[in-house]
């Protein structure tokens, strides 16, 4: 069997035939009949130029297909076709596609394998834009601000960095990821490969209506056995960016691990270091369009000590009945290490309380090594209250209320 | 400065480098607090406190073109923005096909051109102005949201023809930009130009009928405009078409969903006869028959748009390269029409018959047969729906010779088919093809607001997608009056 490919479609059904899309493409790759306008599989190239200026919502369909369809089939169409076996569906139903860039896709395939499974995105989240730029089209960012949020003397530098869009449209979702095009070829003469970050601000911006997202990200420098230091080559070019420096961004990518926009949904966010930061932009947009939900956020959140972990002084402000807080350090206490998954285990029966509801939520996000922990605890809880964790993590995850990203 | 992204600086957004060009600006800014009056009098009744969710061109590049977000409408980004300019764009079409596109007014054409662009400046105006006590009666937020996206963007249409008339007609331009806020649709002593648009626009069916047909005739001369040897008015026109594909997407999708729902509730109610007019009445929807009525209506007064079949004044357009043929780029012929003819329906001798006529001579009935070309693409999607529910009908539009007010067929009457009725008999004729009194006392009864997030009044079905991918229950505003 042949590996499936990326098809662009128009959803005839929805599609008004008012050619703004055929008038936009710079390649020329849409074309119609007097039935239908179609998408030449041949000459498209993901540009995206078409999605923004479509009207109707129609053009916004990308999907995997052992096949193509030709332009005959899809002029003939009035409806799109349903999918046959072994093709993983359309962009927002289904198997949802996470970026349209292949190393994008690649990158996020892996982050969310975790999950086990087939992940959905919220039924309730915002739907949303994918790939509008690419690392061959990037939109130019410029540095607005870079904030260490780690004490001085902590051991670890995490670093708030804040990117503006001046007058580009790139609009984010709460849980999507950018990805940062590095300046520059490796060695082998090839382009550095693309790093993505996860959103740390809600879509309206760092400030309602701003028009810019910040970005959390640990600097990577390791000491070798020899003493030597191998240092991050993406971490250190982000962390080491000055206020008015430019960056070329790729995205937005991601359509899974996005926030409910649901004010009864409970949330639980379990996190390590950077892998807090879809759950700050998940707060702030609770905080900010939500403010008297009924459903909670419950977070997780693992550091060494209080001075490493990435917004402690911020996090104090936010009020109880918005957010449940356990932030457990690892550090602390000498002898009794604590860890994300231990906490977990002293809340137990609220835990298995929020696993029965159908509005309850898990996002789990941060270093790989922390989902096995995690895993295990669930199954603890789950088998101290009978319920049957496999089953409930197979039907959240079917339903989009179960998500892993790591790394 | 960077003439794709928009420079939101000054009081006027625009992507012209107004800021370098102090006289136009000046006469804008001075043509600006008059806009603005207009707007207060004229524009949407009520709701210009509340925070309505619209799209504002950030850049005219496709991908910034389309930013949306909660805006009051008096404080829209009302502004100047032309398509990039293309390197060596060459006359398409007429005398001076071949020729580099003008930068500047040619003096031969100025009276002629001033003339195009006052005509279609004027359109955009009278139709907020027939649209201004929509808002009252929306049948959903989501509609009410695309009526005020409709309106603001008509708004900036004047501003793209004022900025014209202003920059390349001087004083005469000037007072041609301050007319435009003077005359009223339908006001008796200075009315609008066009007929179509001094007709009212009572209710939400006509509405969407009038953004299905009359903005489509819009589109059309922005289309054939777009390829004007002009360059400023062609680049003015193509960001224009951007923008007027939503207004044909509201209209579409308008119609669309009030069949939709008919349909919908019929089938519930075990309707199965579309006639039984009083039965289908009684579910709170509109009857197809009187759909095909509305329908009628709003396609014969624009019909009457497109002026007279045999036209010297579209000809002279053409020949000077000032006005093309719909999508002329795409045709495949010598694209000056010296030679050609063109088959054009004609009144003559008491009957409607086909006639071969100079093709140069009949620019305006070309553009008219691409128009109807098009509007029935949508009729036969919207003939789908109701064939999903099996119900026997289909909407069908009448004869180009049925209820004229221009042209041929102004003398005479002709029925939906096209068969002449005699003058005597036509009042009788008439109940059977155009909304009647009763027709219409119905559809406004029917006119009562929902204001719900994500709630739709009982005569229309919700869309399919929301605006920007915004899920069901979106507040597309948020009403504080």
């Amino acid at each position: 069997m042949t590996a499936p490919v990326k098809q662009h479609l128009i959803d005839p059904a929805v599609c008004i035939r008012c050619n703004t899309c055929e008038a936009t493409c710079p390649v020329g790759a849409v074309t119609h009949d007097s039935n239908n306008y179609v998408v030449d599989i041949d000459k498209c190239n993901f540009c995206m130029d078409c999605v923004s200026p479509c009207p109707t919502g129609s053009i916004n369909h990308f999907v995997m297909v052992q096949k193509p369809f030709s332009l005959d089939e899809q002029f003939s169409w009035t409806d799109l076709p349903e999918v046959g076996a072994g093709e993983s569906g359309y962009g927002d139903a289904g198997a949802a596609i996470e970026a349209v860039d292949e190393e994008a896709a690649a990158l996020l395939a892996d982050a969310h394998k975790g999950s086990g499974g087939k992940v959905r995105a919220p039924a309730s989240s915002a739907k949303p834009r994918i790939n509008l730029f690419s690392r061959s089209n990037p939109i130019e960012a410029t540095v607005t601000g870079n904030f260490r949020l780690t004490a001085e003397n902590a051991s670890s530098d995490i670093r708030h960095i804040i990117l503006d869009f001046g007058a580009n449209a790139f609009p984010v979702l709460e849980g999507q990821s950018i990805g940062i095009v590095l300046p520059g070829t490796a060695k082998n003469g090839r382009p550095h490969p693309m790093r993505l970050y996860s959103v740390a601000s809600p879509r309206d911006g760092e400030r309602p209506n701003t028009n810019n997202l910040s970005l959390t990200v640990k600097r990577v420098a390791e000491k070798n056995a020899d003493g030597s230091e191998q240092r991050g080559l993406a971490s250190n070019y982000v962390c080491d960016l000055k206020q008015g420096d430019k960056v070329k961004v790729a995205g937005p990518f991601g359509s899974t691990f996005l926030m409910p926009d649901d004010p009864a949904a409970d949330i639980i966010m379990i996190c390590t270091g950077t892998g807090s930061a879809p759950f700050r932009a998940f707060t702030e947009r609770r905080r900010r369009s939500m403010p008297s939900a009924h459903g909670r956020l419950y977070l997780f959140f693992g550091a060494r000590t209080p001075q490493e972990l990435p917004y402690f002084g911020p996090l104090q402000k936010v009020p109880k009945k918005l957010m449940d807080q356990e932030l457990v350090f690892s550090r602390i206490d000498p002898v009794k290490k604590e860890y994300v998954q231990d906490r977990m285990r002293t809340r137990a029966s609220d835990l298995a309380m929020l696993l029965k509801r159908g509005t309850t939520h898990i996002y789990v996000c941060g270093l790989r090594g922390m989902e096995e922990g995690v895993e295990k605890s669930f199954e603890f809880i789950c088998a101290q209250f009978g319920i049957h964790w496999h089953e409930t993590r197979a039907q959240m995850r079917d339903q989009g209320r179960y998500h892993v990203e790591t790394y | 400065m960077n003439l794709m992204n928009v420079d939101y600086d000054g009081l006027i957004p625009n992507n012209v480098g107004l800021n370098a060009d102090s006289r136009v600006k000046k006469a804008l800014e001075k043509w600006h607090p008059g806009y603005i009056n207009w707007w207060n009098d004229m524009g949407p009744d009520g709701f210009q406190g509340s925070l309505v969710y619209l799209r504002t061109a950030v850049s005219v590049d496709p991908k910034g073109w389309a930013k949306f977000d909660y805006v009051k409408m008096p404080d829209y980004k009302w502004g100047i923005l032309l398509a990039p300019q293309v390197n060596e764009r060459k006359i398409a079409f007429g005398a001076h096909k071949g020729e580099n596109v003008w930068q500047e007014v040619p003096g031969e054409y100025r009276a002629m051109l001033r003339r195009l662009i006052v005509i279609q400046g004027d359109t955009e105006p009278a139709s907020v102005e027939q649209q201004r006590f929509l808002g009252k009666t929306a049948p959903s937020l989501y509609d009410m949201r695309n009526l005020f996206q409709v309106n603001v963007e008509e708004g900036r249409h004047l501003w793209a023809m004022v900025y014209l008339l202003q920059k390349y007609f001087g004083s005469d331009g000037r007072d041609e930009a301050e007319a435009l806020l003077e005359r009223r649709s339908g006001d008796e002593d200075s009315p609008r130009m066009l007929g179509a648009f001094n007709e009212k626009t009572p209710d939400w069916l006509s509405f969407f009928m009038f953004t299905y047909f009359t903005d489509r005739d819009g589109k059309m001369q922005l289309e054939a405009l777009a390829q004007s040897g002009f360059d400023p008015l062609s680049r003015t026109t193509r960001f224009m078409l951007t923008e007027e594909a939503h207004h044909m997407f509201v209209g579409e999708t308008g119609v669309g969903r009030v069949i939709e729902r008919t349909c919908a509730e019929m089938k519930k109610a075990g309707i199965e006869d579309p006639h039984d007019i009083a039965a289908v009445r009684k579910l709170g929807v509109i009857d197809l028959p009187t759909l095909q009525k509305k329908a009628n209506l709003h396609f014969s007064l624009t019909l009457d748009l497109f002026g007279n079949e045999i036209s010297t004044n579209a000809a002279n357009a053409f020949h000077a390269g000032i006005k093309g043929r719909f999508r002329e780029d795409k045709l495949e012929d010598d694209h000056q029409l010296e030679n050609g003819s063109y088959p054009l329906l004609r009144f003559a001798d008491g009957k409607i018959a086909r006639q071969d006529v100079p093709a140069l001579s009949a620019l305006n009935m070309r553009l008219r047969d691409d128009f109807v070309d098009d509007c029935n693409g949508g009729v036969g999607r919207w003939n789908r729906i109701i064939e999903k529910y099996n119900i026997p009908f289909a909407i069908k539009l009448p004869s180009v010779a049925f209820h004229r007010h221009i042209g041929e067929f102004s003398s005479m009457e002709a029925d939906a088919d096209g068969n002449l009725v005699p003058g005597d008999q036509w009042d009788s004729v008439k109940e059977k093809y155009l909304p009647s009194e009763s027709d219409r006392d119905f559809i406004e009864d029917l006119m009562k607001p929902e204001l719900e997030p994500g709630k739709f009044a009982s005569w229309i079905s919700a869309p399919k997608v929301g605006i920007d991918n915004k899920p069901g229950d979106f507040e597309y505003v948020k009403i504080s009056d």
